[in-house]
Formats: C-alpha cells, sequence, structure tokens
C-alpha cells in the first residue's frame, strides 16, 4: 500500500473564466482522518469531485489509492466510498431502498451492519426520499457509506444538517474506522469537528493550499489569547509589538485587559502583566476558528 | 366568514399569480386554440355543405368517437362540430390545470416546508388555499373567455358560444375543487395529483359509457354536465347549475376537512414505503427503470388510447378526408389509396409521439446529474460508460415497447370498427417500421447531451423539425435538403408503401453511429 492515500500536485480545474483550482496540493496519508478546510466556494468540493474522476483535471496530477481517478474511476471506487454534501435522494425511493442499492452498487453490503447503522442514527428507512429532511437525507447517505467496506472515505461536509447527538454517532464510526486502519479526508467548516477528528488539516482558499500539517504543527503559527485581572492599569502593552486587539476595561480597584499575542511576545507581554499586578489569569490555545480568521481575513 | 381566516389572501393571490402568469397566459390562449382550430379546419377539410353532412352521417354511427368525445348532436354544423371535438379534452385538460395549479400552491407549498414559513405570518387558516382557488378562478375564467371571444370572433352564434364558454369555466372550478379535496386528504403533492387526476379520469370515462351505452352514467359526470347543456343544438342553461352546485358542495368539503386537520399533515397518513429494496433494484438498469416506470406507463396508455381513437376512423375515412387538398395531404400524405394513407399517415403520427417519449428518456440520466443523485451513483464502482448505457437500454427497450403498445392502440381501434379482431395485431410490425427513425431521434438527443449538457433542451429541435416536415412539407414546400433532415423522409409509409429493410437498416445504422459517438463524448466531459 503506498504511503499517501490521495496525492494531489499542482491540480488546475477552470470552468469556463473562473479557476475554481488554482495549483493546488493535498496530500493525505494512509491511516489519517485528515481535514480539508476552506470557505465556501474555495474549491473543496471541487477537489473532491477531481478525486472522484467526476470532473477531469485540466493539468497537474492526481493520484488516488496509487491509481488515476479518471482513467480507473470504477476500479478505485471498489475501495472507497463517498458522502456528498449535498445529499439529495430518489424522491419516489425510500431510505432503505437508495441505502440498498448504493451498497449493490458495489457489491453487496453487510446486512447486519447495515441494520446496526440504521439503529444508531435513528433513521426511519421506510420512508420516501422526498419526506426527509436534510439532516435525515444525510443520513441516508452516512450509513450508505459507513456500511461498505472501503479503505477510503470521502466525507464532503458530513455532518451539515445532523444535531449533535448525531454528530457524536458519527465521530463514533469514524474513530473506530480509523481504528480498523482506514483513512479519511473530510471536508467541513465546522471547526470544532475537525479539531476532534483529524490527524492532520490542510487549509484551502481560492483553489490554492493555504498552509497544511498536524493542529500541533499549526498551533505554533499562531497566537495565544489571553484574559488577565490585574490590580492596576497595564502600561506597555499597546506599544508592545506582537499584540493584538487590546482591550481594557477599569475600575476604582481592578481593571481586566485582553488580547492576543504572537509566539515571540508572551514573554514580554507577561512581565508587562507581572507589574501591573496579576490577580486571574487565563490563557488559551487558539481554536481552529481563530486560525481559520486569521488564514481568511487577511486574504480578503 | 371573518378576516382573521382570510387574513393575507390578496397577497398570496398576487404571489400566486405573478408565478403562474405565463402558465395562465399560454393555457388560455391553447385552450382557445383547440376550441376555435376545430371550427377553423373542419370549415377547411369540408367546404361544401354535402361534405360537412356526409361525414356527420358517418361520424354519428361511429361509437368509438362517441366515447372518445361525446354525444353525437348537429354534427353537419361547425357550432356542432367544435362542441363535439373540443368540450370533452378541454374540460380534462382545463381540469388538469387548475389540479397543478391548486395543488402546487396548496399541498407542494406545505410539503417543502414553505407553506409554515407564510403561515407564520399575518395569515388566516384559509388564506393559502383561497389564494390557489383565485388562481385556479382566474386560469378558467380567462381560458373560457378567450374560448368564447375566438368563437364569437370566428364567427359562431353569440349565446351558444358564451354557454361553450362558461361550461369550461365551471368544469376547471369544479375540478378545482376537486383538487383542493385532494390536497386535503394526503400529504404528498404527487397523491393529491393522483387521487385528483383519477377523479377526472373518471368523469371522462363515466360520460364515455354513458353516451355509448348507459346514458344515465353521463350525468355522474361534471363533463357529462358541460355536454348536456348543448350548444348549438338546443342550447339549455340548467345543467349549469348542477356543475355549480358541485364547485360549492367540493369547496365547502375541503373548507371542513382542512379544519379537521394538521397543516403539514393530511387525513390519511402516508404509507411508509419498503425497508429494504427488492431484488429489481440492484442495478442501474433496474434503478433506471424503477425512475421511468410511471412515465412508460403513462406514455403507453395515452398513445394506445390516441391509437384506438384513430384507428376507430378507419372505416370512415373516405369521409373523413373530404375532397380538399389540405385534408388529403393532411390524412393520407399524399398516398393515393386513402385508407392505406390514412393508416400510413396516423402510424407515422404515432410514431413522432413517441419520439416525444423517448427524447425526454434520453434527457432523463441530464436530471439524475443535475440533482447530484448522478455523482453519487458514480462513487460507486461502476464506469460512467456503463451508468449511461444503462441508461440508454431503459430509453430503448421502453421505446419498442411504447412503440408497439400504440400499434396495438390503434389495431384495436380498427378491429373494433371492423368487427374482424385478426386486425388487433396487425399494426404491430408496421409501427415498429417507424423505430429506427425513433432511435435516431433519441441518438440525437444523447449526443446533444454528451456534448452539451447545458443546452440539453436542444435536443426536442430534431423532433420539431420532423414534425415540421411531416404536417407542413408540402404545404410549405419545403426544399428537399429539409425534408431530408427528418429520419421518418427516409422511411416507406407503411402500410401504404412497402417495407424496406435496406432503409430500416441504414437509418437504424446512423442511429447506431450517433449514439455511439454521444455514449463516447459523454465519457469524456465532466459530470455535472
Amino acid at each position: 500500500m503506498p504511503s499517501d492515500v490521495i496525492e494531489v500536485r499542482e491540480l488546475v480545474k477552470t470552468f469556463g473564466r473562473v479557476w475554481a483550482l488554482d495549483g493546488l496540493d493535498l496530500q493525505v496519508r494512509a491511516g489519517e482522518v485528515h481535514g480539508f478546510l476552506g470557505p465556501n466556494g474555495s474549491g473543496k468540493s471541487t477537489t473532491i469531485r477531481v478525486l472522484l474522476g467526476l470532473l477531469r483535471a485540466d493539468s497537474g496530477t492526481v493520484r488516488l489509492l496509487g491509481g488515476d481517478p479518471w482513467r480507473q474511476a470504477a476500479d478505485l471506487h471498489r475501495r472507497l466510498a463517498y458522502v456528498p454534501g449535498d445529499v439529495s435522494l430518489w424522491p419516489t425511493l425510500t431510505g432503505g431502498e437508495c441505502i440498498d442499492l448504493l451498497g449493490r452498487l458495489r457489491g453487496g453490503l453487510d446486512a447486519a451492519r447495515r441494520d446496526e447503522l440504521v439503529e444508531r442514527f435513528a433513521l426511519d428507512p421506510t420512508k420516501k426520499g422526498r419526506s426527509y429532511s436534510k439532516g435525515n437525507r444525510q443520513k441516508v447517505a452516512l450509513v450508505a457509506a459507513l456500511a461498505a467496506d472501503v479503505e477510503l472515505l470521502l466525507l464532503d461536509e458530513p455532518t451539515s444538517g445532523l444535531d449533535p447527538l448525531m454528530e457524536a454517532e458519527f465521530r463514533d464510526c469514524v474513530y473506530a474506522y480509523r481504528e480498523g486502519g482506514g483513512s479519511a479526508l473530510l471536508s467541513s467548516h465546522v471547526l470544532g469537528e475537525v479539531e476532534q477528528m483529524c490527524d492532520r488539516v490542510s487549509i484551502i482558499n481560492e483553489g490554492r493550499l493555504v498552509e497544511s500539517g498536524s493542529l500541533a504543527e499549526m498551533r505554533h503559527l499562531s497566537r495565544t489569547a489571553v484574559t488577565a485581572q490585574l490590580r492596576g492599569p497595564a502600561t506597555g502593552l499597546d506599544d508592545l509589538a506582537g499584540v493584538h486587539g487590546l482591550r481594557s476595561a477599569g475600575g476604582e480597584v481592578s481593571f481586566e485587559v485582553s488580547f492576543e499575542v504572537d509566539p515571540e511576545a508572551v514573554e514580554p507581554a507577561l512581565r508587562l502583566l507581572l507589574e501591573a499586578g496579576v490577580t486571574g489569569l487565563v490563557s488559551q490555545p487558539p481554536t481552529l476558528e481563530q486560525l481559520f480568521m486569521r488564514h481568511y481575513g487577511e486574504r480578503r | 366568514m371573518s378576516n382573521e381566516l382570510v387574513a393575507g389572501t390578496l397577497t398570496l393571490w398576487a404571489r400566486s399569480l405573478r408565478g403562474d402568469r405565463w402558465l395562465v397566459l399560454g393555457w388560455g390562449v391553447a385552450l382557445a386554440v383547440l376550441y376555435w382550430a376545430q371550427a377553423w379546419s373542419v370549415d377547411r377539410l369540408y367546404p361544401g355543405e354535402g361534405e360537412l353532412a356526409r361525414m356527420a352521417a358517418a361520424m354519428e354511427r361511429n361509437q368509438a368517437m362517441i366515447a372518445l368525445a361525446g354525444p353525437a348532436r348537429s354534427l353537419d354544423t361547425i357550432g356542432g362540430q367544435v362542441t363535439w371535438q373540443a368540450s370533452a379534452f378541454g374540460a380534462v385538460l382545463l381540469g388538469l390545470v387548475v389540479m397543478v395549479v391548486v395543488t402546487r400552491h396548496t399541498r407542494a407549498e406545505e410539503e417543502s416546508g414553505r407553506d409554515d414559513l407564510v403561515r407564520s405570518g399575518v395569515v388566516g387558516r384559509f388564506a393559502p388555499p383561497a389564494a390557489a382557488v383565485l388562481t385556479a378562478l382566474v386560469v378558467s375564467v380567462f381560458s373560457g373567455a378567450l374560448v368564447t371571444l375566438s368563437l364569437v370572433v370566428y364567427p359562431l352564434d353569440v349565446a351558444d358560444s358564451v354557454a361553450l364558454g362558461v361550461g369550461l369555466v365551471l368544469c376547471g372550478l369544479c375540478f378545482t375543487g376537486t383538487s383542493l379535496v385532494a390536497a386535503q386528504l394526503v400529504s404528498s403533492t404527487r397523491g393529491a395529483r393522483g387521487i385528483a387526476g383519477a377523479v377526472i379520469a373518471a368523469a371522462y370515462a363515466l360520460r364515455a359509457v354513458g353516451d355509448v351505452s348507459v346514458p344515465a352514467l353521463s350525468w355522474l359526470s361534471p363533463i357529462g354536465w358541460y355536454q348536456a347543456m348543448q350548444p348549438f343544438s338546443g342550447l339549455r342553461w340548467w345543467p349549469a347549475l348542477l356543475l355549480l352546485a358541485a364547485v360549492v358542495v367540493n369547496l365547502a368539503l375541503a373548507g371542513a376537512l382542512l379544519v379537521r386537520r394538521d397543516i403539514g399533515a393530511g387525513l390519511v397518513a402516508s404509507r411508509p414505503g419498503p425497508a429494504r429494496a427488492g431484488p429489481a433494484l440492484s442495478g442501474t438498469v433496474g434503478l433506471a427503470w424503477r425512475l421511468q416506470r410511471g412515465g412508460v406507463v403513462g406514455w403507453s396508455v395515452g398513445l394506445f388510447l390516441t391509437g384506438l381513437a384513430y384507428g376507430a376512423l378507419g372505416t370512415e375515412v373516405e369521409d373523413l378526408v373530404g375532397d380538399s387538398d389540405l385534408g388529403l395531404e393532411m390524412m393520407t400524405q399524399g398516398v393515393p389509396d386513402l385508407v392505406d394513407g390514412f393508416f400510413a399517415t396516423m402510424l407515422l403520427m404515432l410514431a413522432l409521439l413517441t419520439a416525444g417519449f423517448a427524447t425526454s428518456s434520453t434527457l432523463r440520466p441530464r436530471s439524475e446529474e443535475e440533482s447530484g443523485l448522478a455523482e453519487l451513483v458514480l462513487s460507486a464502482p461502476l464506469g460512467r460508460g456503463r451508468w449511461l448505457l444503462s441508461w440508454t437500454l431503459v430509453t430503448v427497450l421502453a421505446t419498442l415497447l411504447v412503440l408497439v403498445v400504440a400499434g396495438l392502440g390503434i389495431g384495436a381501434g380498427y378491429a373494433f370498427v371492423t368487427a374482424d379482431p385478426v386486425q388487433a395485431v396487425s399494426f404491430v410490425l408496421p409501427q415498429l417500421q417507424h423505430a429506427p427513425a425513433v432511435l435516431l431521434l433519441a441518438a440525437v438527443a444523447r449526443l446533444v447531451h454528451a456534448l452539451a449538457p447545458r443546452l440539453a433542451a436542444l435536443a426536442w429541435a430534431p423532433l420539431v423539425v420532423a414534425v415540421v416536415v411531416m404536417f407542413f412539407g408540402d404545404l410549405l414546400d419545403l426544399p428537399r435538403w429539409v425534408r431530408w433532415l427528418s429520419p421518418f423522409d427516409h422511411l416507406p409509409l407503411v402500410p401504404a408503401e412497402d417495407p424496406s429493410l435496406a432503409a430500416s437498416a441504414a437509418v437504424l445504422g446512423v442511429a447506431l453511429a450517433v449514439g455511439a459517438a454521444g455514449q463516447l463524448a459523454f465519457r469524456r466531459r465532466d459530470i455535472g
């Protein structure tokens, strides 16, 4: 088995004059759940559709499970399953029929596993496609994908429309799947989900890779969020390079400041706080939300 | 009714009318043309009084035509002909239009959840259905007014023309009420349309049986009441009161049902479907068939009945055609033997209708692409080529089936009027002679779909060309090369001409080549 299940280099895909993908790079290693982050319209779904062999790359190389997804689509699809971001179902087919059909198209499905998943996601398989809510349509596609015995899952915003309980079920399923040695590409803009589930993350914007790495690697690039209660006003913080978004509130006896600070400015900032007299201090690693805001905020 | 119950009706009505303005306009004009065209064509086809009388005498005896159209009254007058040929079909057509309008603005809104949003505003309980009924009223009145106007201008007798229009409006309102009742009963739009459609079909069928054998049955049908007004043959107004009463009863019933149910729910709970897929639904062919099953059945029934009507005219051809050149050209394609020419024309007509089915079936995978369902299916281990071939296979087999059924229909009609059962199957093979041309049109549609998916509607253009060539080729004196564009022009006019294996094989060969080109082109393009 190759060490990378997905290897994309310099991928370009245009639709008329629109450059959907503009030299995208993406690597997903075997055995990892890889987060694929980007704002709407950044090219996540286009990338996945190229990986599925539905769209033909204009240039660049795309390797999926060691093969060419455009030429060997059918063969490669034996080894993967896909959940679209916006699931539509056949209006006249029941959810159960959809799941069975999709399972049979990939050569049969494990009936016990199917039933277990249907129960787990509390899905009513006897309802017609047209009467399902968005979340329930999502569940149908999830059950069909998770019931398949495959080595790669392509998940395009798989939890949109799911309630928190179902999201937790979904996370457990993906954990178990990874334990079994499976790999997954999970596109999302729900940051908490990626933070919880993914080993590594790629962030894309406007069809290009902005950043890729483990969350630990990416955090060191980012700021620390600090909130401190002080005895007196902290002087000099607003002049210190590397301190951002300073807010302070002062009363007769106590003061509070909150700010974000670059890693190299943490130490001088703390000294200034100590000088003012600290009675309380909260510092947090940045959430992925903050990473996100920073990467895309600067580019817009 | 207090304002509380109907608050917001006018706003909703304005919104519906805005959304439906083209539909109102289009169907109003279409219905007026349906009536007016009868007058026009009878005048042109039977210019002499003797001809019309001869044709009328033949038609009055033709039980099949009476079952299809209505009681034969004053068929030797233009007004009588208009009433006979247009009233039943006009009422059915308007019924189907108001059914779509009413369900679209009531049940479909509830099903989509938009109705919840609307009702969260200052909107009375009866406002959405009232707005839908008012919209259907506009469709009906507009259609009826245009019918009356076009006939008065023609010119036909004013009072009778008004009666024909008023009766049509009342039929429209009657079926509006039926559709609204249906929309209360079940929770799916499809189900509601199924019920309303069945009621309209029953109304048509009751009067058909009534007009031919048991007169009392015609009095159970709104369409029967409409025709009982006897426009242009001793007009009487009192049957309109029956229609009016039916309108009131239907609307009252719908209102009573509405207050007894929850919004979004039906009175009849929706039936759950199977939790597991049956053995037939196990591959892309099974899926393509399952999704088109209803359409294939609908087209088959429709073309069987159309064939039946054509076949039933088989013994009256000479009287029907009259002496005018127009009649000869339109009905026999200029073939000297009238009966053979007539059947050749009707078989061609049925083949063109079948090509309509074949084209829409060919384009069905396009809507799978647009809805994103193709994407889901193609993530399974099957090539896009195989996926498309499965759809093509179903299209080809279903097209052949529809052709056979159409051939059986025309045969059954002819067998009925000639009392010769053998005739029932005698048109199947001649009808199948057109299969290569129908399949060629489907193949062209596939090529368009493959090369220019966003312009897939252009796939209908070749069919339009074929229709124009067939009906107006000689009348407009179209140049040779334009006629050459219609695949039907390359096949012999069976049964008037001998079938030609070489011609069939050639057209079929072109169809295969074009279809294969479409298949290959599809494999090379993006999905979606």
